[in-house]
């Protein structure tokens, strides 16, 4: 059974001009210990998917139009308020793209990072001030003691990212979603965080969830890749394979511009053209304005996700002429 | 904290320093000769020249100026020329009265604005919203003194529940404060009570889509402790300004509402010196109303540092 397994997601939000789907028809699923990396432009749906695993979308103006997400066999969309806070922290944990403002600014981080902890277990006081110290001594915050009475503007952005994680990984999830965990930091900071990611991953064997828009991180990090246009995946493959072999335009074009880890990306300058907004969504192939392939056959209907080799697919009707040798 | 204690004390005294020279030159403001137009119209000449005499107001400015200052590290302000009396004595009588009735108007503000304040901004655009922010709206826009008026015919001339007026000091009675105060407390309260809630309602509704809520929720805390503890705490840093500059309202809203109820309160006692042209109680009233109003903002740039540790970590 795997850990995590959403089949046929569709979020929906009710927006002025009528309901938008910001994330549509996606299914994939992710096994213990594995790392699912998520990429795809600003606005593809990347953190909607997130959010809608967690449960931390305000309902109205979202609402889950189809589909089930379903963790260690448990139905996660139909479940209680009640439920879901049990599964947030021990199960699945998040951390958030903005560390600057994910903290709470008028409690210490010891309190933020107790506080969790107590959510979901019993402990005495002395066992969880250790538990907590521990943790931020683990996620490498020096003098981690006497920090724990640290107010958040009295950190760095880095230091407060590894707050955060230290915070979503406090309770052991089996699942941590990390949603753009290093855009906001400084380039060798990124670097940093991302290896406690990994090193965090193999000591404590949870399989990890990370949402990304660049290819770099990607190919340092995941296991297997899933790429989101305007609201829909449009190729899943291994991270070797996809890079070896990208089926689909837009995962080409996002490859053909791929940054270095330290290289400030002007990213998908190489795909001209923009992510249409959700209500302006064109006919059929919703990447066809910006495919170079495009042809009047695929703006006749939505192409659907094809399996092409084992554990690979892609959403376009031209990937069998255009990968011919 | 005691840093920033110090610090705010000390930028009380230019206030008061400032407060205290323009009372004194209040009564220079007067067009005219002032002793005549304190005695009034009917004053012979010699009323006219011992009022003069009395107050000082044949020696030249500056001797003047000293003796006020003088007298005022004393705890001097003069005499009443109404009531005989000191001013200090007499405005100290009645502090406390106004201050009872200023605590228990607070206190009704607290409880109905922050509560209704935080219920709407939980259930924004339900019913329930639209519902607490109608009565809010009806809370601003009655003035005070009809709703007194209302309550007195409703509760005091109709159903004679209560008194229509008058007062029992809470020492005395407590169940008779409650039943003198409760009228002017809510008439007080409920204009205060409808800025609050509505104030309360989108401090909460913007603390509420910050990321860090976002957070707390992610941990898998539940939600009242999201709202109690996490947003709550943030809130209270903008409220608490307010909540300052709600008490200073409702000190000076006393005047009315004591004048109404008849409560012998600072407001009904500066209402009188003014109407009588009772000068050195109208000056004397005046500077110690300030001095606590000064110290109400003391008192909550405190609470500030409190609530907020960037403050804190800042003025240390
Ligand atoms: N509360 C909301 N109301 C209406 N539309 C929303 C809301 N939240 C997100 N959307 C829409 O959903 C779409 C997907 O947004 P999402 O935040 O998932 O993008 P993303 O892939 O995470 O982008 P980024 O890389 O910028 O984080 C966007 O078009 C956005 O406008
Ligand atoms: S379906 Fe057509 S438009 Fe869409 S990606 Fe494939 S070739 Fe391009
Ligand atoms: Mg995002």
């Amino acid at each position: 059974m795997p850990l995590l397994d959403v089949q046929n997601l569709t979020t929906a939000f009710q927006t002025q001009r009528g309901e938008i789907t910001a994330v549509e028809d996606i299914s994939f699923s992710l096994e213990p210990g594995e790392i699912l990396g998520i990429v795809g432009e600003s606005g593809s749906g990347k953190s909607v998917t997130a959010l809608t695993i967690m449960g931390l979308l305000p309902r109205p103006p979202a609402r889950i139009a189809g589909g089930s997400i379903r963790f260690e066999g448990t139905e996660l969309t139909t479940l209680s308020q009640s439920r879901m806070q049990g599964i947030r922290g021990p199960g699945i944990a998040m951390v958030f793209q903005e560390p600057m403002t994910s903290l709470n600014p008028v409690f210490s981080i010891g309190d933020q990072l107790m506080e969790t902890i107590r959510a979901h277990e019993r402990l005495p006081p002395k066992a969880l001030f250790a538990r907590a110290v521990e943790m931020l001594d683990r996620v490498g915050i020096p003098s981690a003691s006497t920090r724990m009475k640290d107010y958040p503007h009295q950190l760095s952005g880095g230091q407060r990212q590894r707050v955060m994680l230290a915070m979503a990984l406090v309770c052991r999830p089996r699942l941590l979603i990390a949603d753009e965990p290093t855009t906001a930091l400084d380039v060798t900071i990124q670097a940093q965080i991302l290896d406690l990611i990994l090193d965090l991953r193999d000591e404590f064997g949870m399989a990890v969830m990370i949402i990304t828009h660049n290819m770099g991180v990607v190919a340092e990090t995941a296991d297997r890749v899933m790429v989101m246009y305007a609201g829909r995946v449009v190729e899943e493959a291994p991270v070797t394979t996809l890079f070896d072999r990208p089926l689909h335009p837009y995962t080409r074009g996002l490859l053909e511009c791929v940054p270095s880890l330290t290289e400030e990306m002007d990213r998908l300058v190489a795909i001209p053209g923009t992510l249409p907004e959700p209500a302006r969504r064109p006919q059929g192939c919703r990447f066809a304005p910006r495919c170079r392939y495009a042809e009047p056959a695929c703006r006749a209907g939505l192409p659907p996700l094809e399996s092409y080799d084992p554990g690979h697919s892609a959403a376009c009707i031209r990937v069998p002429e255009l990968t011919r040798p | 904290m005691g840093a920033i204690l110090l610090r705010r004390l000390a930028s009380a005294v230019p206030i008061l320093a400032i407060v205290s020279i323009l009372t004194f030159g209040m009564i220079h403001l007067i067009p005219g000769d002032p002793a005549a137009a304190i005695a009034g119209l009917s004053a012979t000449p010699e009323q006219i020249a011992n009022i003069r005499r009395d107050l000082g107001l044949d020696q030249p400015l500056m001797s003047q100026l000293i003796h006020w200052y003088g007298n005022l590290f004393q705890g001097d302000l003069g005499r009443s020329l109404l009531l005989g009396q000191p001013v200090v004595e007499a405005t100290m009588q009645r502090l406390p009265v106004t201050v009872a009735l200023s605590a228990y108007a607070l206190v009704i503000t607290l409880v109905i604005g922050l509560v209704t304040g935080i219920v709407a901004a939980l259930r924004q655009n339900t019913w329930i919203d639209q519902v607490a922010m109608i009565l809010a709206m009806i809370g601003i826009s009655l003035p005070n003194f009809y709703l007194g008026l209302l309550m007195i015919i409703l509760f005091a001339v109709q159903l004679r529940w209560l008194p229509t007026g008058g007062y029992v000091a809470f020492t005395d009675d407590p169940l008779g404060w409650l039943a003198t105060s409760t009228m002017p407390a809510i008439s007080l309260a409920l204009l205060l009570a409808g800025l609050l809630a509505r104030i309360t309602r989108s401090t909460m509704l913007e603390v509420l889509r910050q990321d860090y809520i976002r957070t707390a929720r992610a941990k898998g805390l539940p939600s009242r402790k999201v709202v109690v503890k996490h947003a709550l705490a943030n809130a209270m840093i903008p409220i608490t300004t307010v909540i300052g500059i709600i008490v200073s309202l409702l000190i000076s809203g006393s005047v009315v509402t004591e004048t109404l109820f008849s409560i012998p309160g600072i407001g009904q006692l500066l209402t009188q010196a003014v109407l009588n042209r009772d000068y050195p109680m109208v000056q004397g009233g005046l500077l110690i109303t300030t001095a606590l109003l000064v110290l109400v903002n003391i008192a909550v740039d405190v609470c500030y540092a409190l609530l907020d540790p960037r403050v804190r970590y800042d003025g240390a």
